[in-house]
Order: structure tokens, then C-alpha cells, then sequence
């Protein structure tokens, strides 16, 4: 999957933030859509391909696909 | 033609740029070249640290308050309005005390932080806080006689102010309910939305065994979705139940920082290093209102103001702006009540906690009562 195929409720601009930044922001996006909606994270914090997933996987939120482009990620995850 | 310096916001940020100006523009400023005017919608000053030791008794939340009046350099207009408005494009604002705009040729949004319990649904009811003085004093009554059960300090949001008080308030209340003979019968958590105690890795690598020390719970990946008859659901789908609940709610900026096309939920979107704002000319933020990604502290305004007052001086006078900002943070840490650490970092160096001990608590103290030199520009 690539970034235009997927339909995002949100899309959370985070690059330039430090951690644990993106993933709060994340976070915050998360809590405001509703079950079922893709919220995509744009970071180019390197943790935040760690801190993502550990936090998915936690909260039982789905991380559907990682992009990677020249100077960022933009990591997309499906509210449970 | 005067040059118009607007300062937005009369905390520590707005109160050491304004006599900062003051002392570095004098010339220009008693020639009637620039003006420096600090707009505020309190005439009080606020020094918010004090609110931390206000609920276990050791200080009142008037030891934080003085007049702006008497704080701010005679050569800076000082107007007590609320500013309602910022239009980047016309360079002016509007306000509820001025029927004519204010017009800036330089403005500074030092607007800092507000909190913002109502996103979370039961914490503003159920939640107490030391992050306001209201907050802190009813938070007073409840713990001074909290003898038994579960204490919970929850940061339910992040970023927020002094990102050091809550590990600060668990370890004061830890050795607080000790020296009262009251720790057995009462259980302590902190919860933190992340997978470890602290945002910074090297504070919490600090913090985890001193806590685990001291018998006090950790939860980690923790965020209260809804709390409701003593307990929090957390958007994780754990839940944890308290007889008191000290959160640290989740912050915002101010909505007319939004609403000026400035940035999200309040905060102003910087070059990080020139402190400019990214989304119109002429504008600096700093401070709690500066999206930066540095904690939102004190010590961080107070260099910040020190950057933006050299930079627009420069410009007043038509040189290049060379003055930047390197992330440089400085907190004390209280690790009980009569011992505390402190670190120092900017962007480039991690922090490295010093080993807690009673003179670093003093100095910390000591700081407190000084602090009143640095609002005055003079420390």
C-alpha cells in the first residue's frame, strides 16, 4: 500500500518534533476520530518507528503501513 | 516613524524580553524610536512553581503573585487589555479594552500554556491538579487529609508545563506521607502516556529505579480515555482505580494563536533556533506558546527572551539577526522533601540528573525567592 491508496480521517504533521512528540501527537489524533478511521503520522524522528508500533500494539490500534521517503515517514494507523 | 515591539503576554517569557528591551533599546526608546509595549489580562504576575509545594502546606499561592506594575521597566508601555485577535497580514490586534487596533511592526506571542481537562471526559470532576492555583488549593484540602488508600498521579497529557513535577510530586508525596507516618497505608501509581516514565529517555532511565525504590507503581502506554466513580479507562483498555486522583491535564495553547493561522491547538509554529514564527512575518513566539519541542519550563522562556530581545534589537537597528537559541533547559528536580537533583541540556546534549542532595533542594528554594530578580530582567 502507498500513501494515496489509503483514506485518512487525519493526517498529524510532526516532523521537526523531538520524542517522544510524534507519538503524542499521535495519540491526540487518535483519541479525536472514530473505530475504523486512519489517522497518518508524518515524523522524521527515527524512534518513532519503534514507539509506534510498541504503542499500537498496546492500545490494540492497528499500524497498517510505514512509507519512507527522502526525509520523513509517514506511518499510518487504523483506530481499533 | 516609532518602531512598535508587541509583546503578547505577561509571564516569565513576556515580563524578561520586555525589561530585556528595555535595557538593550534604552536609547531608542527615550529618543521616542521604538516603543515596547506589554500587553497582559492580568496585572498580576504569575510565578507558577510555587503552586507544587502549595498542596502539601509549605507555601500560598499569593507567595507567587506580583504586580507586573512593579516588575516591568518604566520605559514599557504596560496595558491590561485582553487581545482578542492577532492579524498577521495588517500587523494588528484586536482587543476587548481598545475600540482602535494595535499595530506592531515586531510582535512576540508569549501567550504560554492553559489547561484543557474538559477533552477528557470525568477529569475535570474527578481530577485534581497543581497546575493552576485553584487547582492547587483544593488539591490542599483533599491531601492534607488523605491519610489512607490510593493515590494516583496521572499526566494525562503531554506536552505540558514543567515536564519535571510530576516525577517532583510523586517523590515529595512518597517521602511527605513517610515523615508522617502514613506511607503504609497509602499506595502511590504514576501513570505516563508513553512506554516509559518520562518524554526525555535519559530522565527516565533516572527516574524508573528510584520509583521502584520507594514503592511506587508505574504505569506506562497509560492514557485516560474516561475516568468515571473512581476509575480510569485508559484508551489502552486497562483501567486503574484511586481514592485521589492528581492529573496533569492536557494542555493548550491560546485559540486565537490558532485562529490567526499561526499553528495548531494554540501553539506557534517556530524555526526552533531564530524563535520566528513560520506562518507570518514579523512575529516571534516564545516560550510555553513556542512549539519547539523543548519542555515547556521556565528557565526555557527566560533564555528564549534573552535570544528574541537580541535578534529584534538587531533589526531595530538594521544589522542581520545573529543571535539564536540552542535548546538549553535547566530545572531542578525535588526528589523528596528535603532533597532534589537537577539537570541541564539543550539540543545537541542530553541531560545528565545530578545526584540528589540537600544543597541542590536548597539552591532550588533559593532560586524560587531570586526568581523575582529574573522577571525584573536583572538576573
Amino acid at each position: 500500500m502507498t500513501e494515496s491508496e489509503i483514506e485518512t480521517a487525519a493526517t498529524v504533521d510532526a516532523r521537526g518534533a523531538a520524542c517522544p512528540g510524534p507519538l503524542m501527537d499521535l495519540i491526540g489524533a487518535i483519541r479525536d476520530v472514530e473505530s475504523g478511521d486512519v489517522v497518518c503520522l508524518l515524523s522524521d524522528a527515527e524512534q518513532s518507528l519503534t514507539d509506534v508500533p510498541e504503542w499500537a500494539e498496546e492500545s490494540g490500534n492497528e499500524l497498517l503501513t510505514v512509507d519512507e521517503t527522502d526525509d520523513h515517514y509517514a506511518l499510518y494507523v487504523e483506530k481499533s | 516613524m516609532t518602531d512598535r515591539i508587541v509583546i503578547l503576554g505577561g509571564g516569565t517569557g513576556g515580563a524578561v524580553l520586555a525589561n530585556n528591551l528595555a535595557e538593550r533599546l534604552g536609547p531608542e526608546i527615550d529618543s521616542g524610536d521604538v516603543q515596547v509595549t506589554l500587553i497582559n489580562d492580568d496585572p498580576e504576575h504569575v510565578y507558577k512553581p510555587v503552586w507544587l509545594y502549595v498542596p502539601f502546606g509549605i507555601r500560598e499561592p499569593e507567595d507567587g503573585r506580583r504586580p507586573l506594575a512593579d516588575l516591568v521597566d518604566d520605559r514599557v508601555e504596560l496595558k491590561i487589555d485582553r487581545v482578542t485577535e492577532i492579524d498577521p497580514d495588517a500587523q494588528q490586534l484586536r482587543s476587548t479594552g481598545e475600540v482602535a487596533p494595535i499595530r506592531y511592526d515586531k510582535l512576540v506571542v508569549a501567550t504560554g500554556s492553559t489547561l484543557a481537562a474538559d477533552e477528557i471526559p470525568g477529569l475535570a470532576e474527578a481530577g485534581h491538579d497543581y497546575y493552576s492555583e485553584s487547582g492547587a488549593t483544593d488539591l490542599r484540602e483533599e491531601l492534607l487529609s488523605f491519610s489512607e488508600g490510593h493515590l494516583v498521579l496521572s499526566v494525562v497529557g503531554s506536552p505540558h508545563m514543567c515536564p519535571a513535577a510530576p516525577l517532583e510530586f510523586v517523590f515529595m508525596a512518597d517521602d511527605w506521607l513517610r515523615e508522617r507516618g502514613l506511607r503504609e497505608d497509602v499506595e502511590i501509581t504514576y501513570t505516563y502516556p508513553i512506554q516509559r516514565v518520562h518524554g526525555n529517555p535519559h530522565i527516565a532511565e533516572w527516574a524508573r529505579p528510584i520509583m521502584d525504590d520507594r514503592d511506587i507503581n508505574v504505569e506506562t502506554f497509560f492514557n485516560p480515555e474516561e475516568i468515571d466513580d473512581g476509575t480510569i479507562q485508559t484508551m489502552e483498555g486497562s483501567e486503574l482505580s484511586y481514592d485521589l486522583l492528581v492529573a496533569i491535564p492536557p494542555h493548550r495553547g491560546l485559540d486565537l494563536v490558532t485562529e490567526a493561522g499561526l499553528g495548531d491547538r494554540g501553539w506557534v509554529d517556530v524555526d526552533k533556533h531564530t524563535l520566528e514564527a513560520e506562518h507570518a512575518e514579523n512575529v516571534y513566539a516564545l516560550g510555553d506558546a513556542a512549539a519547539t519541542g523543548v519542555p515547556k519550563a521556565g528557565s526555557v522562556a527566560h533564555y528564549q527572551a534573552g535570544v528574541v530581545s537580541q535578534r529584534i534589537a538587531s533589526e531595530v537597528r538594521g544589522r542581520p539577526a545573529t543571535a539564536t537559541y540552542d535548546g538549553k533547559t535547566l530545572c531542578f528536580v525535588e526528589t523528596g522533601m528535603d532533597a532534589a537533583s537537577y539537570v541541564e541540556f539543550d539540543y545537541e546534549h542530553p541531560p545528565s540528573p545530578a545526584p540528589p542532595s540537600e544543597k541542590l533542594h536548597w539552591a532550588k528554594l533559593a532560586y524560587n525567592e531570586s526568581y523575582w530578580l529574573t522577571a525584573r530582567g536583572l538576573l
